[in-house]
């Protein structure tokens, strides 16, 4: 779409009659001029509350270009650049290999487009961004809040530094060992926001995380209009004070939040991706507060909070009170060599055997999917029900589930069952812990899973590798670490 | 510069050969990608380039599939459209790859054939090829022409004496609506008599939205239509 621009107002050019006016690009204009708000224009209140806080194309908007004109001439829409001098404005891409340019037929020229977020439909430089310059809907009630469990110690004070940032509107960094409750911690100061009429979001980047807090959340606020976003969500066009999103879709907001949550901020590929770091950037409001959760922040981060440079709490213990197993480091040699004569490397052979033969179910993390795929037979040879899951296996949530019905003795794994996945009582191998792709932070996830549950707080962690890297004794002083604050704490009941 | 996969955003890794230092095709999908693209090879159908390989004997009439046979019976469609040739199999892959580059609007993704096409047109017989046009509409939604703009990475000029009318999309018929589809296309000048026509298209599904075509121009006069799909459905 192109503009005409007359009396320092923008006309969109489906407006016009033909051959009227001189159309433009919206990324040629210097200079956009913000149009006044005019207080007594009656504003449609299903435009507010679709558009507040968002940032959309005008394919995403079911509102006709007259109603939308009609807000921007008093001031309550406002059309922005899409993107200029080779940066997205929706996803913040800047790489020129992430560009290409085409002979539009929308602007009839030739136009540059990101193909970094075109499977959210395609930002080019005629396309305009609109987004709601008028007020935020507010809620008249006050947010019910149905929770009745409790907290534990360090849980508590984490909740109570939440709650203070929330009201200070400053960052926090809530760094929860694996199997803390990381969650419950959130509850009283997503509250505190709702009561203060703020919009939260709770970001994390994988959408199995998103859907399985949604149901947890809206139970607890039962009165609170919620809104769960990933790829394919039906619910993209109600408002939601609270907003449980895919890192993914905050691309389609701005100056959104007052409180913005994002759960696993190590995580893949959040961690890896700039574009999204600036997505959330973007989606919160200039004086918000952030909320970090993680297990493992990277090195970077641990150095801000040794140094003091950053608002952070730790919850070194789990909920059950008991200390996290310590990995135990056993050397199995050239296991490269030994699965290409399909043997498996001795030592982890008689792990698997003595774990089947206790019928312990056990995960088994392996670096990549190639060499898994090399192993399945030869474990299968030891037990025909011993299977093995990655990213893309198109029966990944059967096999987890197969797992969680105990129906699977052991299941091979790649990195993806690192994080987010609980199976009550399992010991858990890694072959060729020395790898790059096991990274501290992955190892100490891995070490993670084992001993979730109060019922069975115990179990063996073991790194099969071949030759000790320091990656894997920073995982394991990690984990002693954190033990070690949570006793100094007393947070651990030793027998 | 660092090339990357149009598609999978992997590095492309440039082999060295003495081939490679003297001429090299510019590359634009990893070695992962294009052995996904599967071209249409061993015994097909003569009327629409459909692999009879795979196809049980009951579809199968002499050198051509029972569609073929059907509409070459029909004394409305017999002879209009002289010929299909279709490059790919329209597989998984391809199917995403074309939903990204057509709805999406990905339209670089275009280059990844622009050699295959080059070379086959290179051979090929015609006076003048025509790319099934879009509606105004539909063109302006999409932002381009499919067809025209992978005829165009392949340096060819397409003629655009074809318009349409707007209609429904035709992904979203059965093949019984698009059979009982009236005339969809408009002709605008142009002298067709004795000439031959390639009509484009980047995917032949029933070969409907085709013969509309070539029906029309048949009728201007041309004396044989031919057409060329990327993928055959």
């Amino acid at each position: 779409m192109r503009f005409a621009f007359a009396d320092d107002e923008l006309i969109p050019e489906p407006l016009i009659e033909q051959g009227t006016a001189v159309l433009q690009r919206i990324s040629d204009f210097p200079f956009l001029p913000p149009q006044p708000l005019n207080p007594s224009f009656h504003f449609s209140p299903e435009l507010q509350s679709f558009l507040s806080g968002r940032s959309l194309l005008l394919d995403e908007i079911p509102f006709s270009i007259d109603t939308l004109q009609e807000h921007y001439v008093n001031g309550y829409v406002s059309y922005q650049k899409g993107m200029e001098k080779s940066c997205c404005h929706r996803c913040g891409n800047n790489r020129p290999h992430l560009f290409a340019s085409y002979s539009c037929s929308r602007c009839h020229t030739p136009c540059t487009y990101c193909r970094n977020c075109i499977m959210m439909g395609r930002v080019s430089e005629c396309t305009p961004l609109i987004t709601w310059k008028g007020p935020a809907p507010t809620s008249e009630t006050t947010p019910t809040f149905k929770w009745s469990g409790t907290l534990s110690e360090a849980q508590k004070t984490a909740s109570e530094q939440m709650v203070l940032a929330v009201k200070e509107r400053k960052d926090l960094l809530v760094w929860a060992v694996c199997g803390a409750g990381k969650t419950e911690v959130l509850f009283e100061g997503i509250h505190e926001a709702l009561r203060e009429n703020k919009r939260v979001c709770i970001a994390a980047p994988r959408t199995d995380v998103i859907l399985e807090l949604s149901p947890r959340i809206k139970k607890v606020f039962p009165d609170t209009g919620v809104t769960t976003l990933y790829g394919g969500s039906d619910e993209r066009n109600t408002y939601g004070q609270l907003v449980l999103s895919t890192t993914h879709q905050l691309y389609r907001f701005q100056d959104a939040f007052d409180v913005m949550i994002i759960d696993e901020v190590d995580a893949f590929p959040y961690s890896y991706d700039s574009s999204l770091q600036w997505a959330v950037e973007k989606a919160r409001r200039p004086q918000s507060s952030m909320i970090y959760l993680t297990a493992t922040p990277d090195k970077k981060t641990q150095k801000q909070c040794a140094k003091g440079n950053r608002n952070f709490i730790q919850i070194p213990a789990r909920f059950h009170r008991h200390p996290i197993p310590l990995p135990k480091f056993v050397w199995c040699g050239l296991w490269k060599k030994s699965l290409k004569k399909n043997r498996i490397p001795h030592p982890l052979k008689k792990w698997t055997l003595s774990k089947l033969h206790q019928s312990k179910q056990a995960l088994i993390f392996f670096p990549t999917v190639e060499l898994m795929e090399k192993a399945l037979p030869l474990f299968q040879e030891m037990n025909p029900l011993i299977e093995s899951v990655h990213a893309e296996d198109p029966d990944r949530k059967e096999k987890v589930v197969k797992m969680r019905n105990k129906e699977t003795p052991i299941l091979l794994t790649t990195t993806i069952l690192e994080r987010g996945v609980t199976f009550p009582n399992i010991d858990v191998a890694v072959l060729g812990a020395e790898e790059k792709i096991f990274t501290e932070s992955a190892l100490v996830q891995i070490a993670g899973r084992v001993g979730r549950s109060a019922d069975y707080p115990k179990g063996d962690i073991i790194y099969f590798h071949y030759g000790r890297t320091g990656e894997m004794i920073k995982a394991l002083l990690h984990i002693d670490q954190m033990n070690e604050e949570a006793r100094k704490r007393g947070l651990i009941d030793e027998k | 510069m660092k090339n990357n996969c149009l598609n999978c955003e992997n590095e492309l890794v440039e082999v060295m050969s003495w081939r490679g230092f003297f001429y090299r095709e510019p590359q634009f999908l990893c070695d992962e990608c294009i052995k996904q693209l599967e071209k249409i090879e061993g015994k097909r159908c003569l009327g629409c380039s459909r692999s009879l390989d795979d196809l049980v004997q009951r579809l199968i009439k002499g050198e051509m599939c029972l569609d073929c046979h059907r509409w070459e019976v029909d004394p409305e469609w017999k002879g209009i459209l002289h010929q299909n040739f279709s490059l790919y199999f329209y597989n998984d892959f391809l199917k995403d790859y074309l939903a990204k580059y057509k709805y999406r609007g990905d339209y670089v993704l275009a280059k990844a054939f622009s050699h295959t096409i080059k070379s086959y047109l290179a051979k090929a017989d015609y006076d003048l090829i025509i790319p099934i046009p879009l509606s105004d509409e539909r063109r302006y939604e999409r932002g381009f022409n499919q067809s025209v703009a992978l005829l165009e990475e392949a340096e060819v000029r397409p003629s655009t004496i074809l318009t349409r009318l707007h209609s429904e999309k035709q992904s979203k018929k059965s093949r019984k609506d698009r059979l009982r589809q009236e005339q969809v296309f408009q002709l605008v000048g142009s002298d067709l008599n004795n000439k031959s026509v390639l009509l484009f298209d980047d995917i032949y599904t029933t070969g409907t939205t085709l013969r509309h075509a070539a029906k029309l121009l048949r009728e201007a006069g041309a004396e044989k239509v031919s057409s060329l799909t990327l993928a055959r459905g």
